[in-house]
């Protein structure tokens, strides 16, 4: 069985186009699957509805088999705009999540300590958020929402506010954890690049309303060389099929 | 620190020099025009028989109790109106009704309701100080960014771990600002309610200094009064920073 289904789903905001229209999308488990698409393709909303953030106004989204009805902690989320605790310190945030479990404070502060290691902030832990750039902001809340053990995680847009070198520094880090961790991910993002780096799928979707363009299947390495002719291959070919919608918004 | 103590020598030089110079060429009765030295020694005479204490004391005490009630008050319904909408409608056409009202204006309502005791003053500064209070304490809970709450419910939170873990961590500057001006608002209010029923207070021992003519006790009463002020306030700024450390290291 798929770890998510989405069946039919569908979301409108009001009159007017919708944003999503009947989509229909498997995720196996443990595979890392990108949306893609023109800005305002109801990527992100579909992203809210399985996080349990917005209701679908047609169709469902199930977990494991079971329909998604709220938030919960099976689904970890990473924001674009981090969204960390500014009143936690690093360590606090990062154990949000197992303190709300009932967990041990012990037990607590070896998982924080192992995540923040994990994404290169083993020294940081009792720094404040405002002490933190953007990219140890956003490790940050990688980590946090690793600790809390989800067995999905959903990631919007969560290096669109990066600098080009710091992106490229967290795409190898996230690559690198998914290579231990084994994730259910679903991420959203506007780059094709960065798809192409970290996803076993790339969904294409249409301008609004959003529905499936086209999917890929990115059979490269798990580690992957951002120059090497496949990946550049792959790029062309999506970069072909992301415009043509780009080119609908904007002719 | 060094701008502001400069600030206070530059006027404290002025009135010296209008109060001293007045003296010389009379331009207005110099009884009207306390001089700094005349100040002082009501000040010390106040002191020392002890009227300026215990006065400075009834009125304090008057500003704590009132001021309680109010926060306590404030901050229970501040919350709850804020975390509960059908409450917050119930509520907010009352209290927008009822504040614009200028407190003072109720004032001799409280005194036929409460005579001129203690009862007065004290229900007359919470019920001064409970409408902006209540305000900000609400404005700062419903102004809670939802983006936190939808971090927090995908780590697990359930409703009662998002107020106490969530929405009132991230209210809580808000909240101390709105307590902060509260509390200025009682010291502010309090001299009016002394004025007009009391037989003890700061705002008394000003009304009696203009009963018997004594223009030096007045500006010693003011004085005094801002100092307690600009006191109080820094005591709570301090406070304020140590509660919002955590954001501004």
């Amino acid at each position: 069985m798929a770890k998510i289904q989405f069946e039919g789903v569908s979301k409108a905001f009001g009159r007017g186009v919708p944003a999503l229209e009947k989509m229909d999308l498997e995720v196996a488990e443990r595979e890392f699957v990108c949306l893609l698409g023109p800005s305002g393709c109801g990527k992100s909303t579909l992203l809210n509805i399985v996080a349990g953030f917005l209701a679908p106004s047609g169709g469902r989204v199930l977990v494991d088999g079971v329909p998604v009805t709220g938030p919960g902690a099976d689904r970890g989320v990473v924001f674009q705009e981090y969204v960390l605790f500014p009143w936690l310190t690093v360590a606090g945030n990062v154990e949000f999540g197992p303190t709300l479990k009932g967990v041990a404070a012990e037990e607590r502060h070896r998982t924080a300590a192992r995540y923040l290691d994990l994404v290169g902030l083993g020294g940081h832990a009792e720094k404040f958020p405002v002490q933190l750039s953007g990219g140890m902001k956003q490790r940050v809340a990688i980590a946090r929402a690793l600790a809390n053990n989800p067995s999905i995680i959903l990631m919007d847009e969560p290096f669109g506010a990066l600098d080009a070198q710091t992106r490229e520094i967290l795409q190898d880090e996230l690559s690198r954890i998914q290579r231990v961790e084994h994730k259910t991910v679903v991420f959203v993002t506007h780059s094709i690049r960065e798809a192409v780096y970290l996803a076993d799928r790339v969904v294409v979707m249409t301008s609004a309303p959003g529905r499936i363009k086209q999917v890929f299947d990115i059979e490269l390495p798990e580690v992957r060389d951002r120059f090497a002719p496949e990946f550049t291959r792959y790029e062309a070919d999506i970069t072909r099929v992301v415009k043509e919608e780009v080119l609908k918004v904007h002719p | 620190m060094k701008g502001r103590a400069v600030a206070l020598l530059v006027v404290l030089v002025a009135w010296a020099i209008v109060a001293y110079g007045n003296r010389v060429v009379s331009f207005v009765n110099p009884a009207l025009l306390p001089a700094p030295h005349e100040v002082v020694k009501v000040g010390v005479d106040a002191i020392r028989d002890g009227s300026l204490v215990k006065n400075l004391l009834t009125s304090l005490a008057r500003v704590a109790q009132g001021f309680g009630i109010a926060a306590v008050a404030a901050l229970t319904l501040g919350i709850f109106a804020a975390l509960c909408a059908p409450l917050r409608l119930v509520l907010e056409p009352i209290i927008e009704f009822v504040r614009p009202i200028p407190p003072l204006a109720f004032l001799p309502m409280f005194l036929v309701w409460f005579g001129l005791g203690e009862t007065s003053k004290v229900a007359f500064i919470a019920y001064t100080t409970f409408f902006p209070m209540f305000v900000g304490v609400a404005a700062s809970v419903l102004r809670v960014d939802v983006m936190l709450l939808r971090a927090a419910a995908s780590l697990g939170a359930t409703r009662t771990d998002l107020v106490r873990r969530v929405v009132l961590p991230a209210a809580l500057p808000g909240i101390v600002v709105a307590l902060r001006l509260g509390f200025g608002l009682a010291l502010f209010v309090i001299v009016g309610a002394e004025f007009i029923g009391a037989d003890a207070g700061l705002g008394n021992l000003i009304m009696e200094a203009r009963t018997y003519f004594n223009p030096p006790l007045i500006v010693m009463g003011a004085l005094v009064l801002g100092l307690l002020g600009s006191l109080v306030n820094a005591v709570l700024l301090a406070l304020e920073r140590r509660v919002i450390h955590a954001r501004q290291p």
